[in-house]
């Protein structure tokens, strides 16, 4: 553990990457206790004011404190991404380890249903489940977390197959112990590295997603603040007030590319020899 | 000697040079300037809609797009609906009604033909009232003509219409697109290539683009079409428009939707933007049907607790306060927007009388289009200072109409009810907003009795009063009609009684 | 390698058919009535009914699916009940414009990528190398969408060069040209970072291949050993990335096509799921996948021939 840190205290990116993402948890948890402003208190008076003192990114068009939305909304890409992980890495992760300690037809089932996955148009089928279960935060979640399954299942199955090969695994077969015991054992403990890389990156990939999704109307419903809502509404006054357009991407980005930093520079860390899935 | 020769040769190449960088430049200028002077040709005009007709045929499909392309410019009615809303003759040049308000005796205008060469008269006609209110008739209006008892054909110029029961609306009802009058040759496929008796036949239909339409050779009035070709060109998205407009694709835009970008376009000096009124109301239409909205108390809250101004702010100014279902352009309109003036103080305490000092959580559907979705935030703000906890929820039309308007699977939603004379739905049964009222229903029926006009007036005016008094609903704000065109086109309506885009009266100056 | 690719079509052909069943059964479970959204809110039970008839939505699931299939492998995809139009002419009507767009993005992509990625891989652990790997890093991760407004902001509001969205029509090919550059340019974003990540890492594989090595010793010039020897072997999987890029734009491109406001395949659905014109959506969904399954199974054949070593995935 030692060398982690001495060998993360040179890797720049690294560095970068949990800079912006203690901004980007910060930021959120910050704004569980304070904002600026509250996140809806309408004001048509002020509507589309520039940036000054005391809005400091200006005001949208029904005069709310854009700063404040912008704070309450990495809560909301934090949740949603957080959440269509957390799905995606507990059910792709046990689906890989039993495909990979069952084979057969187990192994060949899910091999066809990741290939079914990956092969959909993902944006396509997004639209269409959220449209099935109705525009919600909750829905876009489900809609992320079905495109993660696979990823980590695939991802698990061949770290885990690889374990299944290594001598000290054979050696427990070979001493009696189960499928399960030896899975929980020996196989995941030794893969884990490859999943942390591989969660950061699907959490990058899940926010980007959860910004489109928002921003074709179909994530987290208003007045609930997301960013790729915030986009959505600020096009529609392009051309009186362009600065709101330019917050809440840059937000999303600075989040996305933090996270990103984060997962290659775990990778180059923890297992320089790791080869990563990119979804998305 | 030699350097001097020699700036004269440079001197004389530059002026060439010069001379010539110049008159390219005169020369394009020029060629600009012809171009801008012949501008769009004098008789074509391209009208920007913001939503695409699916079909071209108004009696197969409700979309108001399909009457903004096809009527009156192809298909024409017996009755015809003016830039004030009121109706004159159109296929049928005059008409007597019965005393007692049940027989309608159309005389039909002469010599009028249709697009595919067919002679106009009486059968048509009773073609194409007869499959209005046939039992297996598929036409999305077929409730505005069930009053009718049978269609008869007294001479080739003239047809009698019977109904089983007075009703005051049956002749704006005959001047809709949806009874438009069509060849039972050409009927089954006028949704795809639409054959008329109006102005304009159509050319041709790029989906997802454009629509085309010429002047008709055939129209019984040529010299009063000014117009050659006309092109409905669809542009779903309000930036998109305002860049048609700006870059000079489009000459019009009759219907702008967006408000928010209309300030661009006033700065622009080559546009006149005109501001209308329509017969859209939006209301914050109500569930009565369940708890708590069966309770007058928390209507009246929610009433009072409505702030017009705010709400007309965030349509960036454009729109007029209603206290009832009814267009105030309308001759029977009567203000009723201080029935339950703006006053939250009195919202909490009819809200804490109901039995919800705390108030309560409810959600509102919205509709995906833009004023809704401006005045659901507003609202799900408005409403939370009486207590009222909005939880919104945004849906597609589809999901609007099955869940909101046929199951009645909702507390609260937005919606514009563009029809006119739509007063009727408070006393239909079963409609969605669950209101059932005895008092209504009976004065709605001496309303459809009224022969009298004047008469008619006085008592939609006491309907309006019962409506705004029940608070069966939000009354929110009357939509506005944005139009926008060329300084030099003449004659487009600047009020839309009806979603029609009359290009009778159209020219260029 | 005949079973290996026998074996390799039975599994896409199997894929195939699960992804018909799941997309029928979505959207037969898609909320909302088509007869309802056509006929409006005026529409009498009595109506509606004699519209479901006539479309035939009162059928039995089974039959549905079966009509449905039946036509796909007839190339008979019916007609749109919103427009009445043959599907095939609206998908032909909007690909139009989808597939130059893609082809412009993946084009640019390349265009910009392989430079790059040779670049990096050159200057490999150095600042130049640094550079390029932080854009590519920034590259995947701006969203193409908010990438797509600001270039919107920036050439179409302020400075006035480009349209700010729509799409003339081909009868105008210059200004449709001119439509399609800052949506291409706001699609090719991410592909750029990809494709340039991809040319490094080839490029540093085969800078350290014998014949590479060789080609140094024998004193080639830095120029002739980078362009000639290393890049054209490492342009195998950059080719093979790019494919399978190009089959995810043309369906990706839904978004852009949103922002620029493009009549589109991507817009086609999208619009098809607000109007519940069922049949447009199941067909162009399954279209989609077919493309993706075929360019997967075009690339892991091609890999089969061409290369004998294990088989990569993007």
């Amino acid at each position: 553990m030692n060398t982690f840190f001495a060998r993360a205290s040179r890797h720049v990116g690294f560095q970068v990457g949990a800079v912006l993402l203690l901004l980007f948890v910060g930021t959120a948890l910050v704004s569980l206790l304070w904002t600026p402003h509250p996140i809806d208190a309408l004001n048509m008076r002020i509507k589309l004011t520039p940036s000054s003192p005391s809005y400091l990114l200006g005001t949208d068009h029904l005069g709310r404190d854009v700063l404040s939305r912008i704070m309450v909304g990495a809560q909301t890409s934090i949740t949603v991404g957080l959440i269509a992980v957390a799905i995606g890495l507990t059910l792709g992760v046990a689906l890989g380890a039993w495909a990979a300690a069952r084979g057969g037809w187990v192994d060949e089932a899910l091999s066809r249903t990741s290939d079914l996955i990956f092969a959909f148009p993902a944006v396509l089928i997004a639209i269409l489940i959220t449209s099935v279960l109705g525009a919600s935060a909750q829905n876009a979640i489900l809609a992320i977390a079905i495109f993660n399954i696979p990823v980590f299942a695939r991802v698990t199955r061949g770290a885990a197959l690889a374990m299944w090969s290594r001598d000290f695994v054979r050696a427990a077969t070979a001493m009696g112990q189960g499928p399960v015991g030896i899975t929980l054992r020996h196989v995941l403990p030794n893969i884990a590295s490859v999943l942390i890389v591989q969660a950061t990156i699907q959490f990058a990939v899940a926010i980007l997603a959860e910004a489109g999704l928002s921003y074709l109307g179909l994530g987290a419903q208003p007045p609930v603040p997301s960013w790729g809502r915030m986009l959505r509404d600020a096009q529609t006054y392009i051309f009186q007030a362009p600065e709101l357009a330019v917050w809440p991407g840059l937000a999303i980005a600075l989040a996305v590319l933090g996270l990103n930093m984060l997962g290659d520079g775990l990778r180059d860390l923890l297992d320089p020899r790791l080869r990563l899935l990119r979804v998305g | 000697m030699d350097s001097l020769s020699r700036r004269h040769l440079f001197g004389a190449a530059g002026t060439l040079m010069g001379a010539l960088a110049t008159l390219s430049v005169l020369g394009a200028d020029a060629l600009i300037s012809e171009a801008r002077a012949q501008g769009p040709a004098k008789d074509r005009l391209v009208i920007g809609i913001s939503l695409e007709p699916p079909v071209l045929d108004p009696t197969k499909n409700a979309a108001a797009a399909i009457r903004e392309v096809t009527t009156p410019s192809i298909y024409e009615s017996l009755g015809r609906i003016d830039r004030n809303g009121a109706i004159g003759p159109g296929l049928a040049e005059s008409w007597s009604i019965s005393e007692d308000g049940k027989e309608y005796l159309f005389k039909l205008r002469p010599g009028v033909t249709f697009h595919n060469g067919e002679p106009f008269d009486a059968s048509m006609v009773k073609f194409s009232l007869d499959r209005l209110f046939a039992a297996d008739s598929t036409n999305p209006a077929k409730s505005l003509y069930t009053d009718i008892d049978k269609v008869e054909i007294v001479d080739p110029a003239t047809v009698k219409v019977t109904l089983k029961s007075p009703n005051s609306f049956l002749l704006y009802s005959l001047s809709l697109g949806d009874a438009a009058i069509m060849t039972p040759k050409t009927a089954p496929t006028n949704d795809k290539s639409p054959v008329g008796t109006g102005p304009f036949v159509f050319k041709e239909r790029k989906e997802g683009d454009s629509i085309t339409l010429e002047k008709s050779p055939t129209y019984r009035d040529p010299g009063s079409i000014k117009l050659n070709t006309v092109i409905f060109k669809i542009v779903k998205d309000p930036s998109a428009q305002v860049n048609a407009l700006l870059a000079g694709d489009i000459d019009a835009f009759p219907g702008f939707q967006a408000p928010e970008l209309v300030e661009r376009l006033k700065k622009d000096p080559r546009f006149a933007v005109v501001i209308g009124t329509t017969e859209g109301e939006v209301i914050l239409a109500t569930n009565n049907g369940k708890k708590p909205f069966n309770d007058l108390k928390v209507r009246q809250a929610i009433a009072h607790a409505i702030n017009r101004e705010e709400l007309i702010s965030a349509e960036s100014g454009y729109g007029v306060p209603i206290g009832s279902h009814f267009a105030p352009h309308n001759k029977a309109y009567v203000d009723l927007t201080k029935t339950y003036p703006f006053d939250i103080a009195k919202a909490k305490a009819l809200l804490a009388e109901a039995g919800y000092p705390n108030g309560f959580e409810a959600t509102l559907k919205l509709p995906p289009v833009g004023y809704a979705q401006r005045a659901g935030e507003v609202m799900a703000n408005q409403l939370g200072k009486i207590g009222i906890k909005i939880a919104i929820s945004s849906l597609q039309w589809p999901q609007w109409l099955s869940e909101v308007f046929k199951e009645r699977n909702y507390d609260l939603t937005i919606v514009a009810h563009t029809e006119a004379n739509d007063l009727d739905r408070y006393a239909r049964d079963g409609y969605y907003w669950g209101y059932d009222s005895p008092e209504f229903k009976a004065k709605w029926r001496e309303v459809l009795a009224a022969t009298d006009f004047t008469k008619r007036d006085e008592l939609l005016k006491e309907a309006q009063r019962i409506v705004s008094r029940d608070a069966v609903n939000g009354f929110l704000f009357q939509l506005a009609k944005i139009g926008v065109w060329k300084k030099d086109l003449v004659g487009l309506w600047e009020n839309s009684p009806t979603p029609q885009v009359d290009l009778t009266g159209v020219y260029w100056k | 390698m005949l079973e290996f690719l026998s074996r390799r079509l039975a599994a896409a052909l199997v894929t195939l058919v699960l992804a018909t069943i799941v997309v029928f059964a979505v959207v037969e479970v898609l909320p909302g009535d088509p007869a309802l959204v056509m006929l409006g809110t005026d529409a009498r039970p009595d109506t509606l009914a004699a519209l479901r008839a006539k479309y035939g939505f009162d059928q039995p699931l089974l039959t549905r699916y079966l009509q449905w299939i039946g036509g796909l492998l007839t190339f008979n995809l019916g007609n749109s009940h919103a427009y009445g139009t043959s599907v095939s002419k609206l998908i032909g009507d909007r690909l139009v414009v989808t597939l130059p767009l893609s082809a412009l993005a993946l084009g640019w992509a390349a265009l910009v990528a392989i430079p790059l990625g040779v670049f990096a891989a050159w200057k490999h652990r150095r600042p130049g190398d640094w550079g390029v790997m932080g854009f590519t890093q920034i590259g995947i991760s701006v969203p193409n969408f908010w990438f797509g407004i600001v270039l919107v902001l920036a050439f179409a509001v302020t400075w006035q060069w480009f349209p700010a969205g729509g799409f003339p029509g081909w009868q105008e090919p210059l200004k449709s040209v001119h439509a399609l550059i800052l949506p291409a340019l706001s699609l090719s974003l991410g592909e750029i970072a990809i494709l340039t990540r991809v040319t490094r890492s080839a490029m540093l594989d085969t800078l350290r291949e014998d014949y590479v090595r060789t080609a140094r010793a024998k004193g080639a010039t830095e120029r002739r050993v980078l362009f000639h020897h290393a890049l054209r072997n490492a342009l195998i999987p950059v080719t093979t990335v790019a494919g399978l890029i190009a089959g995810f734009l043309v369906a990706g491109a839904v978004i852009i096509e949103s922002v620029f406001r493009l009549p589109g395949v991507g817009q086609l659905v999208y619009d098809s799921i607000n109007n519940r014109d069922l049949i447009v959506i199941k067909n162009v969904v399954i279209l989609f996948t077919i493309l993706v399954l075929t360019v997967n199974l075009l690339v892991d054949l091609a890999y089969a021939l061409l290369d004998p070593r294990p088989r990569i995935r993007a």
